[in-house]
This record gives structure tokens, C-alpha cells and sequence, in this order.
């Protein structure tokens, strides 16, 4: 008859007003300012940079190696090395920049890092004053230390760290050795 | 009328009791005028709020509806962080509409663009003069009530089509003739479902209507139309035809947000928008207003008892009730096409209405039926009701069907 | 089962054919009953147009009498990046497409690379594919229902049911890939996670409920007369044309031609599980609808059944490489049945480390070109209706 259907979807609008009151599968709205979804750890936002120690550009992960810069799809990675006084490259980042106007945090700069030193943030509350400089961040902002990856994403980081005392063990116990001739630098596979 | 003694009791009595005491104030021979600008005032301050808060519950419970609490955010000025449940939202909608830039098309009629919005208010609030709010409480008490009320009511689809036409703009253009469109074909309807309480009440006057619904000394079944077989088709016919008439959803056609932009409205900011805002709340009132005086007994109380609570009290409860209804209705259903809205007034509720006049008159013949013959009586009105309805509604939706589907392997 | 070979661009309707199709011809502007047409661009910037897409549409009355559409408003260069970047690189890209379903945007481009390279995928991986990809309709015709009933004229109330169960689909897609829609998940020879068993069963539950969400949905409008009546018999498309036009997916099935790429081709896993495809009778906008809430149906029955298989295992082939991919020479097409239609990648390598040409078959975008023959002789109303149920997104229409 005619109506039915219009009856009985006038039964569901009022089943989910008043199930609104009662039912919080039916009131999925959280506040957000006052209450904060917990972030899942895989989530991912923009990329900064692992350092080790306390002093953040000296220690950092990085050693230039451009490979992050070659392989970013959007392009927004720009790397110079440091040099020496006689001009040799030296293992580390005199400029490293990240134009995350440009980024799209595909988390490709992570996965070909061969040395662990790009990590994806979860910071995501950003805003800028101004959309050229505000945007461009430098290895200063981008450099963050250990325990904060740690913090983040700590299953991720756990491994990394492990591999990484791993692969130091190893290059002790070869260094100690010595007499061995050294095998080619074990690539670690790129993080889960 | 036989007023049993509570009736007279101070809350009911008040309003009048304020007005009088006001316009003791004043030379016999200012006190008319007085008094109807008293009125205008109140009526005004009492709806304005009204329309207001109308706003607030529209969102809060389509909001509600759709697993959202609606807005809940806005609190006091000075005081951050005070909530109160979002009760103030409707004022800083209100500062926010005024201190908007008033855009005016380059190519646009202005003056037209201009009155369109003041008219569309104009009209729509003079349909409340003659809704009798409670006992006594009517502003004008003139015999063709009714009458009056269905000409105003019309005349807000005219500046509607004002303000599409002046817009100068396409979308605006078709929502206006959609507007007409729709006016025409639900004019009809909405009139003919009123006669039946016309013709049975004996009166074209909305007071003497509703005093036609009284209680029966000591009833307690409410004595109202919608409670007897023509009224309660009446009163469906009314309340579909009303809501075209309001441009509410489901037939919301002359702004139809995902067709036309805004329809009728797509050219208009700022204060004029929320002027044409205040006329869609303002109609939905006042036709809801009339509905609840024609067919839900106006300001009686359901039952004699209940006659402690002031009139007022009931028709607004009446009034709102039927307005929450509306906007349930539109938490759910979806827009019809024009060509379906024109065919549903012109082959379903007109042919239903003028049955309905039928089966009004037979009501009325046989008012002194009793007994076993009662039970005919119902019998009768029901199948004069149910066989149309079924026949009709079956040859409407021909060919229309859930349908069931193949697989592939 | 329909021959997918009638589908080729030579048999691509001739105008003298779509003509035939069409419910109305341009009346003369001037006669005795008609005023003048009315021309009417709506569009780029319109609420039901989804997106930045265009239709002039030319209307007598209320009556569309002409309808041209406009698209290229949200062009950006896809197939000529994808030239110009590693194969790697394209991962991300294809993620904005159609931006609803990017997982199963990933697995058509990883299934061309595959290909092309002849890169074997684990078992697990395979599984975890079907289990995005069916999930990824899951999204996506939920998503396609909510608007399409929003342009019908909803207060918004069906697309937020519908978001609300989207979103812990998302929330699912983003624990496991780090993002909500441009998930850039799939690698070639696997995936990028492994899922761990508290994921799998997350998405089990909430596939176990997801028809009892179904049901309360079309309780609230399937059986509608306002949806019927607005719905049935409005955009009408012919199998014949459906076929020249080279239609996929829900849309080709609504019109009554049985052909699903899934069992057509079956790529991937998918002749292991059993399910049905269903079919439309009468290629209407109603028929377009409900095809997505049936394949919803379907679409459970096999996450259910993978997610009961799944193996365990690594989801990466170990021989893959991210870094230094260079494909010998050849060329290769993967496609997959998306939830708008058959998604396609095809490469050409010239062994170097980007691609020699990397074109898109984009179901959006076919699946819209025969959005005049549909819309002529309807309504504006109308034509906004069909426009919902053909299912686009300007991501992909105009790359």
C-alpha cells in the first residue's frame, strides 16, 4: 500500500534519534579539541629526521646519501652533503630540507632509506604563518631524536633498534676480527 | 460555550489581563490602535523567538537523527568556555546574517531583488492575525477567517517567484516557476481539505471552529475532528499539502539544494537570505497553526480535566508537536520530481479530497445514528476512505515496485 | 556471459546509433508550444556534480533536450607524471585517482608492474588484497549511495549512515596503511604491512556487521515510494549501448550484461570464492542502485570467506625490490574490477626505470561518456540522479 515505505523509514530516523540518547554506536561524533581520537600507530603525517644523541644536527642518522631525494615521486626532498675544508664529502647533511607544501606523505623516503634516518611524524596539528618559508622545513625542525620515534610508533621503532645494535655488534666483532675480510654492507630491509 | 470554573483562572486570563492594563494607560480614544499594536508586538517578540529556537531544534534534531548532537558549541560572549547545550547558536547565526555583505547581481531588478524578502516576511507574518493562540487570544476575529488565512498564505509563493525572477539568475529562474508550479497544484488540496471542517463547523471563523471541537463536560475523549473518519483524511491531506506549501521537504522542489543550487534563493546573502529563512519557519507556523485550530481542536484541551493548563499552553504544544513532525519528515525523505509533485496533488490528494467532502457530508447526515448503527456509520466512512485510497494510491504508483534481481553464475 | 572482445573502440557507437537511443530530439525553438531553449552551465561549481565536472545542459522547460559534458577542470598531468617517475613513484599517484578507492587503484597498478616484470606475490598477500579490494567496495558503494541519495534530496541523513560505517573502514585502512584514503599500500611483488591478527579480526567483526547496517539502510528508503518513483525508469541504458560504450562494473551489470572482471579474468585469487554477480533487469538509475547494495552482499560473503583462509606467511616477496626496478623491455596491462568498473594500467617499458607510456583506463571516466543518451528527454532533477548513479569521481575522470 502506498506509504509503507515511507513508514518504515520514518521508523529508522526515529530509532536512530532516539537511540542518539542511549546508544553510543548511534552518537559516533567525539569533540574534538576536548577529546582526541588516539592516533593508530601506523599513522602517518610528514617526515623528520632520527638523531641519536643530545645534540640533534651532530648526531643525526642522515648521511647524505640522496637516495630519499631521488626516489620522493612529489620531489620535495632537496639534500646537500657537508664538505670538509679540502672539499671531500663528508657523511651528513649540511641541507636538508622538506617543502611539505609539496609532500604527500606516501612515506616512500622511509621505506628506500637504507640507514633508518627518515621517520614518518604523527604530529598533524600544523599551521603556518606564511606558506613559502612557513612551509619549508629545515634540518633543524626536521631533526628529532630516538626516544621520540620510539614514543611514536614503538613496534616499528623496537625493530630498527634491534637491527641497528645488531648490525653495530657486527661491525664491533668484524672490526675486531679483522683478519677476516669485511662482506659487503648489509642493506637492512626497509622497515615494515 | 459552557466554560467550566477553572477556565477563568489567572494564567489563562493573563494575557489579556497585561493587554488591558497597558492600554488602561492611554485616552479612550488611542486604545484600538494600542491594542493592535500591542498585539503586532507580541505576536512578533512570541514568534520571532519561536523561529528562533525552531532553528536550533531543526539542526539539533536533524542532527540527532543522523548520529550528530547538532550544534553545541556556541556559548556566551566574555564568558569562553561556557557551552549551555548550543541555546545561543540561533543569536550568533543571527549577529553573523546581519553583519554579512549584502551581494546584489549586477544584472539583477534590484527593487524587486529588494522586496522580495521584505514581502515573503510581510505575507507570512499576516497569516497570524486570524489563528486564534487561546482563548480570547486572536488579533482579528473576522468572520472568513479561513478565507483570509488560505489568500495570505498563497501570497508568499508570489514573492518567491519575485525573487527568482529579480535574481536574474537560471537556477533562480526555474525555481521560481517550480514555486508557481507548485502553488497552483497544492492550493487545491489544502482548501479542499478544509471545507469538510467548514462545512460541518458551519463557519468560516477559526475561533468559532475550534469552539465547534469543545469538550464534552466531564469527556474524556477529545471532541476534535481529526478524530472522526473526514478529519483524519482531512487532516492528512492537510498537513502533505501544507508542507508543499511551506516548501519543506519532501517537496522542497522550488530550492532544491542538489538541482538548483539554492533555487530561488541562490542570489540572495546576508540578511535578505535570512529573511527568506525567517518566511519558511514563519509559514511552517502558521500552516501548522491553522492545522492544529482546523482539525486538533485549536487551544482545547484534550480532555476536560486538563482545562487547568492555559490554552495557549496547549496550542502551542499542538503547534510544535505538528512542527517536529514536519521536521522528522524531512530527516528522511528524499525530494520529488516536479512533474511527481504536480501528479500526486492533481490525480491523488484532489480526488481524495472531494471523496472526502462525501464522505463528510454522509458523517453529517447520519450524526443521529446510534446504537448498532454506529458501528455502520464507522464502517461506511472507513471503506468511503480506505477503497479510494487503496485504488488511487495503487494506479499512482503503477509499475513502481521493489524489485527482486538474477545472478550471474 | 557477454564476449568482453565487442567491447574494442572500433565498435564504439556511431552517432546515428546513440541517436536511436535517445528518449528526445532538439525541438525547434520556436514553435507554437515551446518558448525558448534555455541554456544552463551547471557546474564546474555546482553541489551535485561531484567535483569540478561540468554539464551544459540545454533544457526545454525542465526538459533536458541537449546535454554537453565538460570535464578537464581537475586535470593534472597523471599519465605524463607516471612517465616521468620510477615505477615506484606512481604508487602514491595512483592513489588520487579516484581517491575512494585507492587500494584497489594500488592493485591495478601493481598488478600491471607484476606483470611486466613477472613478479610472483605471496599467498598472504594475495589474500590481504582481496580483503583490502572488497573492503574497498564496502567504502566505496557506501559512499556512491549516501550522495547518490543526497542528490535525490536527503537531508544528509542516509550519506551519514553511510559515513559513519565508511569511517571505521578508514579507521581499519588507516591502522593498517598509515593513512585514511591514500593508503599507497600495495608493493609489486606484495604488500607493504603484514597485517597483524588483531587487525584481521577488527575487519572481521565489523564485516560480520556490516549486513545487519545493510538492512537498517534499506529499510530506511530501498522500499520508498519517493525512491521509486524517482528512481525507476529514469536514466535507461540499453545493454547494446552499454557494451559499444565499453561500460564496466555495476553499471554494465545494472543494464543486464553478466560480466565481472573478477569471474571473467579471475585475476588474483578470486575463482577460489564463491559468490554471485548479480544483474539488473532494466539499466535504471533503481537498478544502479541496488546492484551496489547487492555487491555490498557479495562483497561480505567474500571477506568473510577470505578472512576464514588467510594463511600465514610473509607478504612480501623477498625477491621484490623497491630501489633500482627496471623491467626488461615489454608491455603489460593489469586490470582489476574496481568498485566503479574494470580499473587498468597498461605499460610499456623500454627497461629503463620509468615507464616508456603509462596509460589509465579509468572506469569513471568511461563509464560517463554516455551520460547525455541517458539524461535526454529527463529532467534537470533528473539528470543530477543519473549523473549520482553512474558513480564518478572527477580524480579519475580527468586525471
Amino acid at each position: 500500500m502506498l506509504g509503507t515505505g515511507i513508514i518504515k523509514g520514518l521508523a529508522v530516523t526515529a530509532k536512530n534519534f532516539v537511540g542518539s540518547f542511549y546508544d553510543p554506536a548511534r552518537l559516533v561524533t567525539v569533540e574534538y579539541p576536548e577529546k582526541q581520537i588516539p592516533i593508530p600507530e601506523n599513522y602517518r603525517n610528514f617526515p623528520f629526521l632520527v638523531h641519536e644523541g643530545d645534540d640533534p644536527i651532530a648526531t643525526l642518522r642522515c648521511v647524505a646519501c640522496k637516495i630519499c631525494e631521488n626516489e620522493c615521486p612529489p620531489q620535495c626532498i632537496y639534500i646537500v652533503a657537508e664538505r670538509d675544508e679540502k672539499g671531500k664529502v663528508l657523511k651528513k647533511p649540511k641541507i636538508f630540507d622538506i617543502d611539505i607544501a609539496v609532500c604527500m606523505s606516501c612515506q616512500i623516503c622511509v621505506e628506500v632509506c637504507p640507514f633508518d634516518a627518515i621517520k614518518m611524524d604523527q604530529h598533524f596539528e600544523i599551521a603556518a604563518g606564511n606558506r613559502f618559508e612557513g612551509l619549508l622545513l629545515h634540518r633543524e625542525q626536521l631533526a628529532k631524536p630516538n626516544s621520540y620515534y620510539q614514543k611514536i610508533h614503538p613496534t616499528e621503532a623496537a625493530e630498527v633498534d634491534a637491527m641497528l645494535t645488531a648490525m653495530k655488534a657486527r661491525q664491533a666483532a668484524e672490526k675486531s676480527a679483522k683478519a677476516k675480510p669485511a662482506p659487503a654492507t648489509q642493506t637492512p630491509p626497509p622497515a615494515a | 460555550m459552557n466554560a467550566p470554573a477553572n477556565t477563568n483562572s489567572l494564567l489563562e486570563r493573563a494575557p489579556v489581563m497585561i493587554r488591558d492594563w497597558i492600554i488602561g494607560f492611554f485616552p479612550e480614544s488611542l486604545r484600538w490602535p494600542v491594542g493592535a499594536l500591542l498585539a503586532i508586538a507580541a505576536m512578533l517578540a512570541v514568534f520571532g523567538l519561536v523561529f528562533a529556537f525552531l532553528t536550533l531544534a531543526e539542526r539539533k534534531l536533524l542532527g540527532r537523527a543522523q548520529n550528530r548532537p547538532g550544534p553545541n558549541r556556541s556559548g556566551l560572549p566574555f564568558f569562553r568556555g561556557t557551552k549551555l547545550f548550543g541555546l545561543t547558536q540561533p543569536f550568533a547565526d543571527a549577529v553573523k546574517m546581519l553583519t554579512k555583505e549584502d551581494i546584489v547581481p549586477r544584472a539583477a531588478d534590484h527593487l524587486l531583488h529588494f522586496l522580495a524578502p521584505v514581502l515573503v516576511v510581510a505575507f507570512a507574518l499576516m497569516t497570524f492575525a486570524v489563528i486564534p493562540y487561546g482563548r480570547q487570544l486572536v488579533a482579528v476575529d473576522i468572520d472568513a477567517g479561513v478565507l483570509y488565512f488560505f489568500a495570505a498564505g498563497a501570497a508568499t509563493e508570489l514573492a518567491i517567484f519575485m525573487a527568482g525572477w529579480a535574481s536574474h539568475n537560471k537556477y533562480s529562474l526555474i525555481g521560481a516557476m517550480r514555486a508557481l508550479a507548485q502553488l497552483i497544484s497544492y492550493e487545491l488540496p489544502l482548501l479542499l481539505s478544509v471545507v469538510p471542517v467548514v462545512m460541518l463547523a458551519g463557519t468560516l471563523s477559526p475561533t468559532k471552529i475550534v469552539e465547534a471541537q469543545a469538550n464534552v463536560p466531564g469527556g474524556l475523549i477529545p471532541h476534535w475532528h481529526v478524530f472522526t473518519p473526514w478529519g483524519a483524511v482531512g487532516f492528512a491531506i492537510f498537513m502533505v499539502a501544507a508542507l508543499a506549501e511551506a516548501n519543506r521537504s519532501p517537496f522542497d522542489l522550488p530550492e532544491g539544494e542538489s538541482e538548483l543550487v539554492a533555487g530561488h534563493l541562490t542570489e540572495y546573502s546576508g540578511f535578505k537570505y535570512a529573511l527568506f529563512f525567517m518566511a519558511e519557519y514563519f509559514g511552517m507556523i502558521g500552516l501548522t497553526g491553522m492545522g492544529a485550530t482546523l482539525f486538533l481542536g485549536g487551544w482545547q484541551a484534550p480532555c476536560a480535566f486538563l482545562e487547568f493548563i492555559p490554552s495557549y499552553l496547549w496550542f502551542g504544544v499542538k503547534m510544535l508537536s505538528l512542527i517536529l513532525f514536519m521536521m522528522w519528515i524531512r530527516a528522511t525523505l528524499l525530494r520529488l520530481r516536479i512533474d511527481q509533485l504536480t501528479r500526486l496533488a492533481w490525480k491523488f490528494l484532489v480526488p481524495l479530497a472531494l471523496i472526502n467532502l462525501g464522505t463528510a457530508a454522509f458523517w453529517s447526515r447520519t450524526d443521529s445514528w446510534s446504537g448498532p448503527l454506529q458501528f455502520v456509520r464507522w464502517a461506511i466512512a472507513l471503506a468511503l476512505i480506505v477503497v479510494p485510497f487503496v485504488v488511487i494510491g495503487r494506479r499512482l504508483t503503477a509499475g513502481l515496485a521493489p524489485r527482486t534481481y538474477r545472478y550471474a553464475t | 556471459m557477454t564476449d568482453p572482445e565487442i567491447a574494442s573502440p572500433s565498435a564504439f557507437p556511431e552517432p546515428s546509433v546513440l541517436a536511436t537511443h535517445s528518449a528526445a530530439t532538439v525541438r525547434p525553438v520556436h514553435d507554437e508550444f515551446h518558448g525558448d531553449l534555455l541554456e544552463v552551465s551547471m557546474g564546474p561549481q555546482h553541489p551535485s556534480t561531484h567535483g569540478v565536472f561540468r554539464m551544459v545542459v540545454t533544457l526545454d522547460g525542465e526538459v533536458i533536450v541537449k546535454l554537453k559534458p565538460v570535464f578537464g577542470y581537475l586535470h593534472r598531468n597523471h599519465e605524463k607524471l607516471g612517465e616521468n617517475t620510477t615505477y615506484l613513484g606512481s604508487m602514491p599517484y595512483t592513489d588520487r585517482l579516484d581517491y575512494l578507492c585507492s587500494m584497489t587503484n594500488n592493485w591495478a597498478y601493481a598488478l600491471a608492474v607484476e606483470k611486466l616484470a613477472g613478479q610472483p606475490v605471496p599467498e598472504r598477500a594475495e589474500y590481504v588484497r582481496v580483503i583490502l579490494a572488497e573492503m574497498t567496495r564496502l567504502v566505496n558503494h557506501m559512499c556512491l549511495v549516501g550522495f547518490l541519495f543526497n542528490d535525490l534530496g536527503t537531508s544528509f541523513t542516509p550519506l551519514l549512515y553511510a559515513f559513519r560505517e565508511r569511517e571505521k573502514f578508514i579507521d581499519l585502512f588507516e591502522s593498517l596503511s598509515g593513512s585514511r584514503m591514500m593508503c599507497n599500500f600495495q608493493r609489486f611483488g606484495g604488500c607493504r604491512a603484514n597485517p597483524s591478527p588483531e587487525w584481521l579480526g577488527a575487519v572481521s567483526k565489523l564485516v560480520d556487521g556490516f549486513p545487519k547496517f545493510l538492512d537498517e539502510y534499506e529499510q530506511l528508503l530501498t522500499g520508498n515510494e519517493i525512491l521509486l518513483a524517482r528512481t525507476q525508469g529514469v536514466g535507461c541504458l540499453s545493454p547494446e549501448l552499454a557494451v559499444q560504450a565499453g561500460i564496466t562494473g555495476p553499471m554494465l551489470r545494472a543494464s543486464g550484461v553478466g560480466y565481472d572482471i573478477r569471474k571473467a579474468d579471475g585475476y588474483g585469487i578470486y575463482p577460489r570464492f564463491d559468490f554471485r554477480v548479480p544483474i539488473g533487469a532494466h539499466g535504471d538509475t533503481y537498478d544502479r542502485y541496488m546492484m551496489r547494495i547487492l555487491e555490498m552482499r557479495e562483497s561480505v560473503k567474500i571477506l568473510q570467506q577470505a578472512l576464514r583462509d588467510i594463511p600465514a606467511g610473509p607478504v612480501m616477496d623477498p625477491k621484490s625490490r623497491l630501489r633500482n626496478f627496471r623491467p626488461k623491455p615489454g608491455e603489460a596491462y593489469g586490470r582489476i574490477e574496481g568498485p566503479k568498473g574494470e580499473i587498468g594500467f597498461y605499460l610499456i617499458s623500454d627497461g629503463s626505470p620509468n615507464p616508456l607510456r603509462y596509460r589509465v583506463r579509468a572506469p569513471s571516466f568511461v563509464n560517463l561518456t554516455v551520460i547525455e543518451d541517458m539524461c535526454l528527454g529527463r529532467t534537470v532533477a533528473d539528470s543530477v540522479v543519473i549523473l549520482g548513479s553512474v558513480d564518478i569521481v572527477l580524480g579519475e575522470v580527468d586525471r
